[in-house]
């Protein structure tokens, strides 16, 4: 489809010969094709919205931000807790635009749930970009030298990732998150991400295999360049689409991973919070408070959903005849 | 091959040992064993202490004691745990209830999926396509937990609350008929026109539908009865055929007809057996199903035999499934009784001492099989769909697929003998690693819905820092995991020859 929209499209009109086509490199058809996908892009607006709300709301890492209440101070008990957040215009009936004083109501101890909420959206994103870099890093790097050195190295390596395959992730996870899940959501992400990295690492050797017999890396070997030069110059910016396509995919995973850790209690661990705490911990208020149990559940829905989106929208862009679905 | 599977073996076995090491010595250290008693004011504190010392042997280091756990596994034993419970029994139990809870799961998904995912890649980029992949996706970001959470507020509590009185409310009836036609016009191609009466068309059923089944209060006393029986029976006779054989050779229809016939009628004779049966008279008779059905193929069949056994065994089948499904559904009111009306339930795998005859039993299970396997089903819902749509896309752009057409086959052989069955090479060996998967994802879902499974096992142990019953259920997992990919790997091979295995 978007082959179809780049061949229909005109050259530019200084194009004297009058052809069609227009030079452009990898990079700048990856990113027409990616904004060209409308998913895509919501899911990018949505994901940089939550991370702009999350982390400049409440403030991050001893930095205040515009909110004025935090997730850890308790106050007055106004109305049962009730979300003050209106969206209805009062010509319609409604009470205005305006947030109020507890947008998102208030727990059981009066902790203003929006700051509460925000915190564990912090959590999300950093558990994200942690995990996203820690596990790509590893992977690429294991599945590189497996598939570029082959040999006893490759044994050694893919044994290894068959180890940690034959582990199912939530049970080596939790007994990660038993072990770290107090060390805060940084440690836990490094973890995480250094148990989630097999499927990359496959993934990556796979690639390498084949890329390692072609023929411009021939010929780099046959002038003598070095082999991590090899590896890094030549082969690995070939593999970069199935990187960042399966980096993507196994971030919004490990989004979820955290957040059924710390529902099940073994992720991040009280006085700090993140969204599967908060919901396991209002699990039973879902009748009388409802809005305990829904925030931090359409955040977590909201984080994941645009990040799978980014990721489909990334696949597409990078490979645009690929119809086979990695899911 | 064989030399294939014994290297195989022989490299898993290792690759399992080096896994209970790691997931042995993790355990060991996730944690204090003692801390509950560390914290207990009773008297005989130090006693205590010392006994559970003994019998985890916490004096002795992490890798003594794993050598320790691997010597009793060899010869058999899976240890206590460290309240000094047999775990063997245990984990029986637990394997018991997570199998049943996987097994409806996979299968309702696989079924749905693949059918689901087939029909938006015939139709793709279609209105129903879009939506079926937008669904796939929040599927796949859907915390499972939280889904869990709603199901048992919207779908138990709220659910049994509306069975006491269950009209359906006029907007509501009006929203499901709106759904309906939008699902039939979003199925149809062809130009507006079409669609449009295709839309009409569905509207109408579903708007009859559901007022029909609000105003008889079906929901109180469900049931198909002997006509509705009959007549579904032989419209899938009719359906089977046409997906199967093709209306143009009479033998196949006539002998799915007959099967459904028979079926019908075989019900109403053995009513006295099916007032109270057991699991083994039911598989006897689906195995007598089978083997008349296959003797009303072979001797109605003609030119098409094969096909028409096929399809005869498949009605049959379907057929004793509606019985089924209606004898069931009858004995529901009796059972909303028996439970004070709150079929559906929430919490673990049974009724505590529950007593009724085979029908109320199964509809006890079922009932509490229901929300799990729904909240278990979403993820591998949405994968299977994803997977059979990209596969059976792939698969249509190949050129047998042209030649067949090419060669004048009706869309449907094309479709049905030509694609269908090569699309589906790809998703079997998915359902060999999802299987397996999923036992070990059972995990939050037992904890929501307060299963006594496999998850619950594991996650007790963990809490616990109690090596034993960690190291059984990743046996059993790991096992699984191992063994499923192999035969994954396999029947790859097999369905696919120009896979070799090396």
């Amino acid at each position: 489809m978007t082959l179809n929209a780049q061949a229909t499209e005109p050259g530019t009109p200084s194009d004297s010969q009058g052809m069609a086509i227009v030079a452009r490199t990898q990079g700048q058809m990856v990113r027409r094709r990616f904004f060209r996908h409308r998913a895509a892009l919501a899911g990018m607006i949505i994901f940089g919205f939550v991370i702009v709300l999350a982390f400049s709301s409440i403030g991050f890492a001893g930095i205040p931000g515009w909110w004025d209440k935090t997730y850890l101070d308790t106050g007055p008990l106004t109305n049962q807790g009730r979300p003050t957040l209106s969206l209805i215009p009062e010509f319609l009936g409604g009470t205005g635009i305006h947030l109020g004083e507890h947008p998102f109501g208030q727990d059981d101890i009066g902790i203003d749930y929006f700051a509460l909420t925000m915190r564990g959206a912090q959590q999300s994103i950093i558990i994200a970009f942690v995990v996203g870099i820690v596990a790509t890093l590893t992977g690429a790097v294991v599945g590189a030298l497996a598939g570029y050195f082959r040999g006893r190295l490759e044994a050694v390596l893919m044994r290894l990732t068959d180890v940690m395959i034959t582990i199912p992730v939530l049970v080596i996870a939790a007994v990660v998150g038993r072990m770290m899940g107090d060390s805060g959501a940084l440690v836990l992400g490094v973890f995480l991400g250094l148990v989630t990295w097999p499927t990359l690492g496959r993934l990556v050797r796979g690639e390498f295999l084949s890329l390692r017999e072609k023929e411009f890396v021939e010929a780099a070997r046959a002038i003598g360049t070095r082999p991590s030069r090899i590896i890094f110059r030549h082969i690995l910016p070939n593999t970069v689409g199935v990187i960042i396509v399966s980096a993507t995919l196994g971030i919004a995973s490990a989004v979820l991973l955290e957040s059924a850790l710390s529902f099940l209690g073994l992720g991040i661990q009280a006085p700090d919070t993140s969204l599967g705490q908060l919901i396991s911990r209002y699990r039973s208020a879902m009748v009388v408070r409802p809005w305990l149990f829904w925030w931090p559940g359409m955040f977590i829905i909201m984080i994941a959903l645009s990040i799978n989106f980014i990721g489909d929208g990334l696949r597409d862009a990078f490979d645009p005849r690929q119809t086979r679905v990695r899911a | 091959m064989i030399v294939f599977i014994a290297r195989r073996l022989v490299i898993s076995f290792f690759v399992l040992l080096a896994a209970t090491f790691i997931i042995f010595v993790l355990t060991a250290l996730s944690g204090d064993p003692l801390e509950d008693l560390r914290q207990d004011n009773s008297p005989n504190k130090a006693n205590k202490i010392a006994d559970r010392t003994e019998r985890m042997e916490l004096d002795v280091p992490i890798p003594v004691r794993y050598l320790g756990w691997l010597g009793r596994i060899v010869r058999g034993e899976l240890g206590v745990n460290r309240d000094g419970q047999d775990v063997a029994p245990l984990l029986g139990h637990a394997l018991s209830a997570t199998l049943q809870l996987v097994l409806a799961a996979t299968v309702l998904a696989v079924v749905v999926g693949i059918v689901v995912g087939i029909v938006s890649a015939l139709r793709q980029y279609s209105g129903f396509d879009y939506s079926v992949t937008f669904a796939a996706f929040v599927c796949f970001s859907l915390p499972i937990f939280w889904i869990a959470v709603m199901l048992k507020q919207y779908m138990a509590i709220e659910f049994n609350n509306w069975l006491k009185d269950p009209g359906i409310p006029p907007t509501v009836i009006g929203v499901l008929t709106l759904l309906g036609g939008l699902i039939f016009g979003a199925l149809t191609v062809g130009d507006r026109k079409r669609r449009l009466l295709a839309f009409l068309v569905g509207a109408a059923i579903s708007g009859a539908l559901f007022t029909l089944l609000s105003v008889t209060r079906w929901f109180a006393d469900p049931g198909f009865g002997l006509p509705l029986v009959l007549a579904i029976s032989l419209a899938a006779a009719v359906g089977f055929t046409v997906l199967s054989a093709g209306l143009r050779q009479r033998g196949p229809l006539y002998a799915a007809l007959a099967a459904a016939l028979i079926g019908v009628v075989a019900s109403q004779v053995l009513a006295p057996v099916l007032v109270d049966p057991t699991w083994l008279e039911i598989i006897g008779l689906a195995l007598v199903t089978v083997a008349v059905c296959v003797g009303l193929g072979y001797g109605l069949g003609g030119f098409q035999r094969r096909q028409a056994i096929t399809t005869s065994v498949l009605t049959g089948l379907f057929t004793g499934a509606v019985i089924f499904l209606d004898h069931m559904l009858q004995a529901f009111a009796a059972y909303s009784k028996v439970v004070r009306g709150r079929p559906i339930s929430t919490i673990g795998a049974r009724t505590p001492n529950f007593a009724g005859d085979f029908w109320q039993l199964n509809l006890d299970s079922a009932g509490h099989l229901l929300l799990p396997s729904m909240a278990l089903i979403l993820v591998s819902l949405a994968t299977y769909t994803r997977y059979s749509r990209a596969s059976m896309l792939e698969v249509m752009n190949q050129d047998y697929v042209r030649t067949a057409r090419a060669k004048g086959l009706p869309e449907r052989t094309v479709v049905v003998k030509h694609a269908f069955r090569n699309g589906l090479i790809p998703v079997t060996t998915l359902m060999a690693f999802d299987f397996a998967g999923v036992i070990g994802g059972a995990v939050v879902t037992e904890n929501v819905f307060g299963w006594q499974g496999m998850g619950n096992l594991f996650i007790k142990g963990l809490r616990e820092v109690d090596p034993a019953p960690v190291m059984a259920f990743f046996i059993v997992t790991g096992t699984a995991i191992v063994v499923f990919n192999m035969i994954a790997d396999i029947l790859y091979a097999y369905l696919d020859p120009r896979i070799r295995l090396s």
